[in-house]
């Protein structure tokens, strides 16, 4: 018998006492998915929480939101970003005018490449209040996985429409992404670590810098 | 090192296995005079404590998303063979290669096979329970390859030659400035020096590994993983951490191999946004933790486009025989159980003889492994059976209960030779059975009092010696109760 068989033998044996075959029948469960959490503001409360994990969060109509990634990129220092292939025409337009070097990812970056740039600019698809947590989906305006790894500033725009009261909403909606094949990261605060005598610390692999602009 | 030992390529654990491990007492008398851990320890867990109380009181409907994670597990392990055939299906679609292993060493055999075959002789790791559980970092250790933990916690312990005392923060037993010592003493070995004028601040620790293990992550050809959790309806699987050390294993790297052990899958993805909420705000009490991936097989462009998952039994299935004992594979590894225990607040993670230590180490390893070794048969001991670890697990696991049910099992198992348990249950039977036998009992246990003159019985000599080692006595009283009665009322008042 090879591995897979016997251990699913062994699996068959050890549930002898298992005899409904209906696993939904064999153990109800009563939870309701996808319920929304009841809050009074979904966008303050994002804000709070995501402020909460040490990030730099500003909310800006729609219309503003070029001229604000050029300020806040030039705020930390910023000299050379990647951008996403599928990134909005304009915010493109406005961190070149601001003298920053622009790298595109086409052909792909190496790894070395990427550890070179300073900062990456993305969107995001959905972002949950009561965690503070923005989810990228890797879509054309987010890149592929590595560059909003690397580099050591995020700076990403979240929709006012893209944000969800709690995590069962959240995950609803990226269900179809999920089932498409997209890989899912979803990021709550910069790189920290609690490993040492357990009080949090921000900044190890991942960004140390998280900048986030909630567009209205 | 001395020159008789072959070249290591990573640093070498302490010697000695798990199971060769005395038994849970002795360990922990040894591991409570380590008065430097058992601070650390404390300082720890209390903080820890704090922060998951605080942020679980957030939630409203925290108990309602207990009984769903325990009945959503519970499903999934009573009918575990169709939920894994399903997720190797969904896999394979997705562009994985699917293995299975029985135990540890068809696991390793596995891994180190994979990794052989890309050629290279280094790896880099994402922080996994499953691979500690297999030793597979010696595995690959003896193949030629240096397997590089790559969580601060984990990288802590690999550098001090040492041992994970704890299933999410393995060097909680450390404090910063041991932190500091380590890697002066060991980075510049294996890579990247620590740099001159490295302070003990956390931050700065954490900003050492970073430079250290960089260059690792952008040279790496393979990365080992495990998964939090495997959905089986899509084949997507989960990494929940915090340093981001994950996502550049998982990201970076063209070949990826995650050892994923056979009670991690659940049904469907939507079942994520139970866990999702009970994980973090269990483990390091977060409302959320930094960084989560998720990913299904090869993204064509993005990612490794060469990816395996090993799933293994190793004694899982064991587990999973007793009606009573399959609870433990609930368990999510969030370590909720052994931040609330005082048992293991006072001893720490090294005592337990596994890398599953605390309240869920006492139940799980003694079925996955057996009650065979001195160790195992001591662990569901390891305990007072205070129910705290039943109060915070987020999938409610009867741990409580089901130490007196293993105890059962050991004192079922010691029943068949000759031991002395068993025997003083006999004379307790005489002693309790008949009031005259108790009444005799009593009168010898004052005229001992009346000789000895003390306050408290101290260690005494075998047969009673196993007890009261780590126990004080009262002296039994130089008069009982029955006789005070009968002296001060009078037979028939």
């Amino acid at each position: 018998m090879n591995a897979r068989e016997e251990i699913l033998s062994r699996i068959r044996t050890s549930l002898a006492d298992v005899v409904q075959p209906d696993p939904a029948l064999d153990v109800p469960n009563p939870w309701v998915y996808g319920q929304p959490t009841a809050m009074p503001d979904i966008l303050e409360r994002f804000v709070d929480m995501t402020v909460d994990y040490k990030a730099d969060v500003r909310r800006v109509p729609s219309d503003q939101v070029a001229g604000l990634i050029k300020d806040m990129l030039l705020g930390v220092g910023v000299g050379s970003v990647v951008l996403p292939s599928g990134l909005d025409a304009g915010w493109r337009q406005a961190i070149a005018e601001a003298g920053i070097t622009i790298h595109d990812d086409d052909p792909q970056l190496s790894r070395a490449e990427l550890n070179g740039i300073d900062a990456v600019v993305t969107a995001s698809a959905v972002s949950i209040a009561e965690t503070g947590t923005i989810v990228l989906d890797h879509a054309a305006d987010q890149g592929r996985r590595a560059l909003t790894l690397v580099p050591d500033t995020h700076l990403c725009v979240v929709r006012a429409d893209q944000v969800v009261s709690d995590v069962p909403e959240a995950v609803g909606r990226l269900a179809e992404a999920v089932t498409n094949g997209n890989p899912l990261t979803w990021i709550s605060g910069p790189s920290a670590t609690s490993d040492i005598e357990l009080s949090r610390v921000e900044g190890v692999h991942g960004p140390r810098t998280l900048l986030v602009i909630l567009a209205e | 090192m001395t020159t008789t030992e072959p070249m290591r390529r990573t640093p070498a654990p302490p010697s000695g296995t798990f199971l060769g491990m005395p038994t849970f007492p002795t360990n922990a008398k040894a591991q409570l005079n380590n008065t430097q851990m058992r601070k650390n320890l404390r300082n720890a867990t209390t903080t820890i404590r704090a922060k998951r109380a605080k942020v679980v009181g957030e939630v409203e409907n925290w108990e309602e998303l207990r009984l769903a994670g325990a009945a959503i597990k519970d499903r999934t392990m009573r009918h575990l063979d169709s939920y894994l055939v399903l997720l190797e299906e969904s896999l394979t679609k997705a562009g994985a290669t699917v293995h299975w292993a029985r135990d540890a060493a068809e696991a390793n055999q596995i891994v180190v096979g994979l990794v052989k075959a890309k050629g290279v002789d280094e790896v880099v790791k994402v922080k996994s329970m499953a691979t500690q559980e297999i030793e597979l970092n010696e595995a690959l250790e003896e193949a030629g390859v240096a397997a590089w933990e790559t969580d601060l916690a984990e990288l802590i312990v690999q550098l001090g030659h040492d041992r994970p005392s704890h299933i999410l923060v393995p060097a909680i037993h450390r404090n910063r400035a041991e932190v500091r010592e380590i890697f002066l003493r060991e980075m510049h070995l294996y890579g990247t020096a620590a740099p001159e004028g490295l302070t003990d601040e956390p931050a700065v620790l954490a900003g050492a590994a970073r430079t250290h293990l960089r260059e690792k992550f952008l040279r790496a050809k393979v990365a080992v993983s495990g998964a939090n959790f495997a959905i089986a309806e899509t084949g997507t699987l989960v990494v929940v951490e915090s340093e981001g050390n994950g996502r550049m294993c998982l990201t970076l790297p063209e070949t990826l191999i995650s050892v994923v052990g056979i009670e991690k899958v659940l049904p469907t993805i939507a079942d994520l946004e139970v866990f999702m909420q009970l994980l973090p705000r269990s483990s390091t009490g977060e409302r959320m933790n930094p960084y989560t991936s998720m990913w299904t097989g090869v993204t064509p462009g993005d990612g490794p486009q060469e990816v395996h998952v090993v799933l293994i039994d190793n004694g899982r299935t064991r587990v999973l025989a007793d009606p009573d004992g399959r609870y433990a594979l609930r368990c999510i590894r969030c370590s909720a159980c052994l931040n609330i225990c005082p048992v293991y607040e006072r001893v720490g993670g090294h005592a337990y003889g596994s890398v599953y230590p605390g309240p869920i180490g006492a139940v799980l390893n003694p079925q996955l492994r057996g009650i065979e070794s001195d160790i195992d048969k001591s662990l569901p001991f390891a305990s007072t059976l205070c129910g705290a670890c039943f109060d915070v697990c987020p999938v409610r696991i009867p741990i409580p209960d089901m130490l007196v049910h293993l105890r059962h099992k050991v004192a079922d198992k010691k029943r068949q030779g000759l031991h002395l348990e068993p025997t003083i249950m006999t004379g307790a039977q005489w002693a309790f059975g008949d009031h005259k036998h108790f009444e005799f009992m009593e009168s010898m246990a004052a005229v001992a009092a009346k000789v000895m003159k003390k306050d408290y019985l101290g260690p005494m000599p075998w047969p009673a010696s196993p007890w009261t080692r780590a126990r004080d006595l009262p002296m039994p009283p130089t008069e009982s109760f029955r006789s005070w009665w009968k002296r001060t009322r009078g037979e028939g008042k």
